[in-house]
C-alpha cells in the first residue's frame, strides 16, 4: 500500500510517501498563506523524489492547523446557536459563560436553555419538549443562524435526548448543520459544550477546507481516499472531518511523536521535536503520546479533549545565541535560518552555528564560524545541553532509562546523548510529523458513568470496551486489528451507591 | 461590622486556587463554584468580607454549601436559585432575617460557593469556615464541637424541591441528607448550622477565606516573577516539606461512597532512596515515609506540582507525575479529644492515633 502523509505546520508543510513501512520520499515546502499552494508544492516535490504519480497512492493523510488557527485568530468563524437541554438545572451558568469576550462576540453569543437532560444515573431531569424546541428553531432561523450546537446534561451517560433534539432542529432548519456534544466530548458539561460550539462555528470553514483539499488533491491526480488526523493521533475520513473539524486540534505534536515511534521502532521513549524556534517535548507510551490530565485551553476556551501532554521550550535550530553564549533563545530567526544564520551567509549567531563551530555537524560554510571564541562556543553548547536535559527530565514518567528520540528540522543541533539517556535520531527525522500522519490509525472512545448497583464493575468495563470497539469500527477500523489501549475507571467521590466513571479507548488499523 | 475587604470577580481565581490547596486532594474542583461566584458578583456587585469579631452576639449567621459528588456538579450545574430558596425557607423557619453568610468548608468547591449566595442575597460573608480544610461529611465541622446543631437545615435541588431536616444529631443529619442528595441527582445545595454571632465567634476557623486568596496570589505572583512557587507556598503556610517524588502506584476503590485509595511516590533529590505512601478517602488523610507515619488527619496534607506549586486532587493523580507533598497543622480546635474523635484517623478506620505535626 502506498500512503502519503502531509503535515501543515506554521512554517513548513512536510510531505512523505510510504510504500508499506518504507519511507520512499520526505520533503519540506514553505507553508503558504492559502495553505493549499504549499500542500500542492510539497506533494509534487515528494512525488518527484519518489518517481511516482499521485494516482499510484492509495490513501492520503493530512494533519493541519487550519482549524486551531481559525479559533486562535478568530477568523472564518460562523454565527452559532447553542441549545442546551437541561431545564430546570444548570441555569446558573449559561453556555459560553467562561469564553473570552472577543471570541464570544465573533460567533454572536447566541444560546437557549430547553427542557431535557439526564441525571448521573440515567433518570430524566425533565422530558423533552418538542414545541419548545420548534420555537427555539424558529428564533434561530429568524436570526439567520445556520450553525447549531446541542448539549444535554449527562449526554455521555445517555445521548437519546440530544439525538432527538438534534433531529427536531435539523427538521425545522434543513439548511443548518447540527453538532451534538456527545459526539465530541466527555463528562464536564461546560467543556464538552465548548467543544461542540467551537465545532459548530468551524463547520462552514471545514466544508470549504475539505472541499479545497479535495480539489487540490484531484488537481495533482490523486484518486484515493483522504483523511485528516485527530488530536489523539488517529484518523477521520474527509466526510467525518467536515463534520468534526474541532477534532483536528493539537494533531501536529501528536503526529510528530507517533512518527518518531514509527521511524525508530521504539514505543516507549521521550520525544523531542525541534523546529526553528521551539522544541516540543513529550513522552511516548506504547507508541502513543501520554495524555494531558488537566483541562486544556484552545484560543482561551476550556475544553476536555484528550490532548497530548506536550510542552514547548524556546530552543530551536534558529535560536539566537546571546550574552556571550550564556543565553540561547527564546528569540529566533525562525524560518529565515537558511538566510540569516552565520553558516548560511547571514549575520545572526544561532544555535545551529554553535553546533557547526563545535564540530558537531558539517553544514553551510564552516569557515564563517571558525573565528568564534572557543569560550563562547563551549558556553552556548553547554547551555543547549542543559536546556535539553531539563526538558527531558521533566518529560520522564518513569525511573526506567527510556531512550530519547529527536526529530524535526532543528534536531541537527543535538549530537550527543541527553541526560545520559540513549539518543536516537532516526532516518527521515526532519519529516517525522508527516510520517506520523501517514501511519495514523483509527480509534473509538467511550467515557461515561455506570451505576454499579445494577451491574458488576467487570460487566461495566466489558460494556465500555464493546462500545469503544464499535466506535472504532464505525470510524473505519478493521475489527480484527482493534486493541484496547486505555482503560480507566474512577469511582465518583462523595456518592454512595457505587457510581463509577469509565473511560476506554480502542485503536485499530485503517480498513482500506 | 468589621470589614476586611471587598471581594471582586477578579479575586476569585486566587481564592479558588487557595481553596484547592486547603482541599487536601478532595472537596472537588473549585472551577464551577468560582464561575457561579463570578457571575453573581458581576450581576449583584462585590462581596463584603467581614471579621466574625465585629458581628453582634445575637446576629443570625448561616453557612452555605454544596453536598454530593463534585463530578456531578461539573455536569449538572446548579439551577442558580437553590441557595436563595434555602435562605428564604430558613428565614421563615427562624422567624428573622439572616445577617451574614458563612463558609462551611474552605477546601475545594465549597470555598467559592458562599461568595455566590453572599452576592445574590446582598449579605456580608464571614472570613472563616467550619473546617479550615475539606472533610467528606457534614457533621465534621468545628460548629459540632461547640454544640451547634446542623439543623434546622434546608437542602434544595435544581427542580425547586426543598427538604427541611430536624434531627437528633449532626451525624444523623449527614446520613439523611446524603440519601436525599442522591435522590436529588447526586448534587444539591444547602444551608445548615444556623448560629448566633456569639456561637460563631467561638466556633469559626478564622481568616481562612483571606488565606485562600493569599495562597492563590502567592503562587500566581511567584510564578510570574519566575520564583520558586513551592518554596513560597511552604513559607506562607509554615508547612513542612514531606517529599519530592513521582507517582509510582495508585490504587483506588469505592467503599460506602468514599473514593478510598493509596498513592505511592518514589523519591527524587533528597528523598532518592525513600518512598512516600499517602492514604486517601476523597481527601489525603495519612502520610507515611519509609514505613514511618509522618502526618495524620486532621493535619493537612497537600500534594502540589513540583514546578508550578499548583494543587493536585486525588482524582487527578496519575502515574509518573512529579509532585511535592507538604503538610501543615490543622486548626487547634481539631486537636482536642472531641475534635480527634470527630475527624481523627480512627474515625476513618485507621488503627492509628493522631500525632500532631
Amino acid at each position: 500500500m502506498i500512503r502519503i502523509g502531509i503535515d501543515v505546520g506554521g512554517t513548513n508543510t512536510d510531505a512523505v510517501i510510504l510504500d508499506g513501512a518504507r519511507v520512499v520520499a520526505g520533503v519540506k515546502a514553505p507553508t503558504s498563506g492559502d495553505v493549499m499552494t504549499g500542500v500542492v508544492e510539497a506533494l509534487k516535490k515528494a512525488l518527484a523524489e519518489a518517481g511516482m504519480q499521485a494516482s499510484q497512492a492509495d490513501v492520503m493523510m493530512i494533519g493541519t492547523t487550519h482549524f486551531t488557527n481559525a479559533v486562535v485568530q478568530r477568523r472564518n468563524l460562523a454565527q452559532t446557536a447553542c441549545v442546551r437541554l437541561c431545564l430546570p438545572a444548570t441555569a446558573s451558568l449559561p453556555p459560553m459563560v467562561d469564553w473570552p469576550d472577543d471570541l464570544r462576540a465573533v460567533i454572536g453569543g447566541h444560546w437557549w436553555l430547553a427542557h431535557g437532560g439526564n441525571e448521573f444515573d440515567g433518570r430524566r431531569i425533565s422530558p423533552l419538549d418538542e414545541a419548545e424546541l420548534v420555537g427555539i428553531a424558529a428564533e434561530i432561523r429568524a436570526k439567520g443562524i445556520a450553525s447549531v450546537a446541542v448539549s444535554s446534561v449527562f449526554s455521555p451517560v445517555s445521548d437519546d435526548m440530544e439525538r432527538e433534539a438534534g433531529a427536531i432542529i435539523a427538521r425545522e432548519l434543513p439548511e443548518a448543520h447540527v453538532t451534538l456534544s456527545s459526539d465530541i466530548g466527555r463528562i464536564g458539561l461546560l467543556e464538552r459544550e465548548n467543544a461542540a460550539i467551537m465545532n459548530a462555528c468551524l463547520r462552514d470553514l471545514s466544508r470549504d477546507v475539505v472541499e479545497a483539499f479535495r480539489r487540490a488533491l484531484a488537481g495533482v491526480g490523486f484518486t484515493g481516499r483522504f483523511f485528516l488526523t485527530q488530536n489523539d493521533g488517529t484518523l477521520m475520513d474527509a466526510a467525518f472531518a467536515e463534520r468534526f473539524p474541532v477534532l483536528t486540534f493539537a494533531s501536529g505534536p501528536t503526529n510528530s511523536m507517533r512518527g518518531a515511534a514509527f521511524l525508530s521502532g521504539v514505543k516507549d521513549a521521550i520525544v523531542v521535536d525541534i523546529g526553528g524556534t521551539t522544541a516540543d517535548v513529550g513522552s511516548l507510551q506504547k507508541g502513543f503520546p501520554r495524555q494531558a490530565t488537566v483541562a486544556v485551553e484552545v484560543g482561551g476556551v476550556r475544553t476536555n479533549f484528550r490532548m497530548p501532554d506536550v510542552f514547548s521550550i524556546g530552543l530551536g535550530g534558529g535560536s539566537h545565541v546571546l550574552e556571550g553564549g550564556a543565553r540561547v533563545g527564546p528569540t529566533s530567526v525562525g524560518y529565515e535560518l537558511l538566510s540569516k544564520a552565520l553558516v548560511f551567509g547571514g549575520d545572526v549567531l544561532t544555535a545551529t552555528d554553535i553546533v557547526v563551530a563545535d564540530g558537531g555537524i558539517e553544514l553551510g560554510d564552516p569557515a564563517r564560524v571558525a573565528g568564534l571564541a572557543p569560550d563562547l562556543v563551549r558556553r552556548a553548547r553547554d547551555r543547549i545541553a542543559e536546556m535539553l536535559e531539563d526538558a527531558v527530565e521533566r518529560a520522564r514518567v518513569s525511573p526506567e532509562p527510556l531512550p530519547v528520540i529527536v526529530v524535526g528540522g532543528g534536531s541537527i543541533i543535538v549530537e550527543k546523548p541527553i541526560a545520559g539517556l540513549d539518543l536516537i535520531k532516526p532516518d527521515h527525522f526532519p519529516v517525522a510529523n508527516a510520517v506520523g500522519a501517514a501511519i495514523a490509525q483509527v480509534s473509538g472512545e467511550v467515557d461515561r458513568v455506570y451505576s454499579l448497583s445494577e451491574m458488576s464493575r467487570d460487566a461495566a468495563l466489558a460494556d465500555a470496551k464493546a462500545q469503544a470497539t464499535d466506535a472504532a469500527v464505525a470510524a473505519g477500523a478493521r475489527r480484527d486489528s482493534i486493541e484496547i489501549v486505555d482503560v480507566e475507571d474512577v469511582p465518583l467521590a462523595y456518592l454512595p451507591g457505587n457510581a463509577t466513571r469509565v473511560r476506554v479507548k480502542a485503536v485499530g488499523e485503517l480498513n482500506v | 461590622m468589621k470589614i476586611i475587604r471587598q471581594v471582586q470577580a477578579h479575586d476569585l481565581d486566587d481564592i479558588a486556587t487557595g481553596g484547592a490547596v486547603l482541599g487536601t486532594g478532595g472537596g472537588g474542583d473549585p472551577y464551577v463554584g468560582k464561575l457561579m461566584a463570578r457571575e453573581a458578583i458581576r450581576k449583584h456587585g462585590p462581596v463584603t468580607l467581614v471579621d466574625v469579631e465585629g458581628m453582634a452576639d445575637d446576629a443570625l449567621i448561616v453557612p452555605a454549601c454544596m453536598m454530593g459528588a463534585p463530578t456531578v456538579m461539573t455536569e449538572k450545574l446548579p439551577q442558580g436559585d437553590e441557595l436563595l430558596n434555602a435562605f428564604n425557607q430558613l428565614q421563615r423557619l427562624m422567624g428573622r432575617p439572616i445577617d451574614a453568610v458563612l463558609c462551611g468548608e474552605a477546601g475545594g468547591v465549597n470555598s467559592t460557593i458562599p461568595f455566590a449566595i453572599a452576592a445574590a442575597a446582598g449579605l456580608p460573608l464571614i472570613d472563616g469556615d467550619g473546617m479550615g480544610r475539606a472533610f467528606p461529611e457534614l457533621q465534621m465541622e468545628t460548629f459540632t464541637l461547640h454544640g451547634v446543631s446542623a439543623t434546622p437545615m434546608v437542602l434544595c435541588d435544581d427542580k425547586g424541591n426543598s427538604l427541611v431536616l430536624d434531627t437528633v444529631s449532626n451525624a444523623w443529619t449527614e446520613r439523611l441528607a446524603r440519601a436525599a442528595t442522591i435522590e436529588m441527582g447526586g448534587s444539591a445545595l444547602l444551608t445548615f448550622y444556623p448560629m448566633s454571632g456569639a456561637q460563631a465567634k467561638k466556633a469559626v476557623v478564622r481568616g481562612t477565606l483571606s488565606l485562600c486568596a493569599r495562597i492563590g496570589r502567592t503562587l500566581r505572583e511567584t510564578r510570574a516573577a519566575h520564583g520558586d512557587p513551592v518554596a513560597a507556598l511552604v513559607g506562607l503556610l509554615g508547612a513542612q516539606l514531606l517529599f519530592h517524588g513521582r507517582v509510582q502506584d495508585i490504587e483506588r476503590r469505592t467503599e460506602g461512597g468514599f473514593a478510598r485509595g493509596r498513592a505511592v511516590f518514589g523519591g527524587l533529590d533528597d528523598w532518592k532512596d525513600s518512598t512516600l505512601r499517602i492514604d486517601f478517602q476523597n481527601e489525603f488523610l495519612i502520610a507515611e515515609r519509609d514505613g514511618e507515619v509522618l502526618v495524620t488527619t486532621p493535619d493537612l496534607i497537600s500534594v502540589i506540582e513540583d514546578d508550578t506549586g499548583m494543587p493536585v486532587t486525588t482524582d487527578s493523580l496519575r502515574y509518573g507525575q512529579r509532585l511535592i507533598a507538604i503538610a501543615f497543622p490543622c486548626d487547634p480546635q481539631w486537636r482536642t479529644p472531641e475534635g480527634i474523635a470527630l475527624v481523627g484517623p480512627r474515625y476513618f478506620g485507621y488503627d492509628l492515633d493522631y500525632r500532631a505535626l
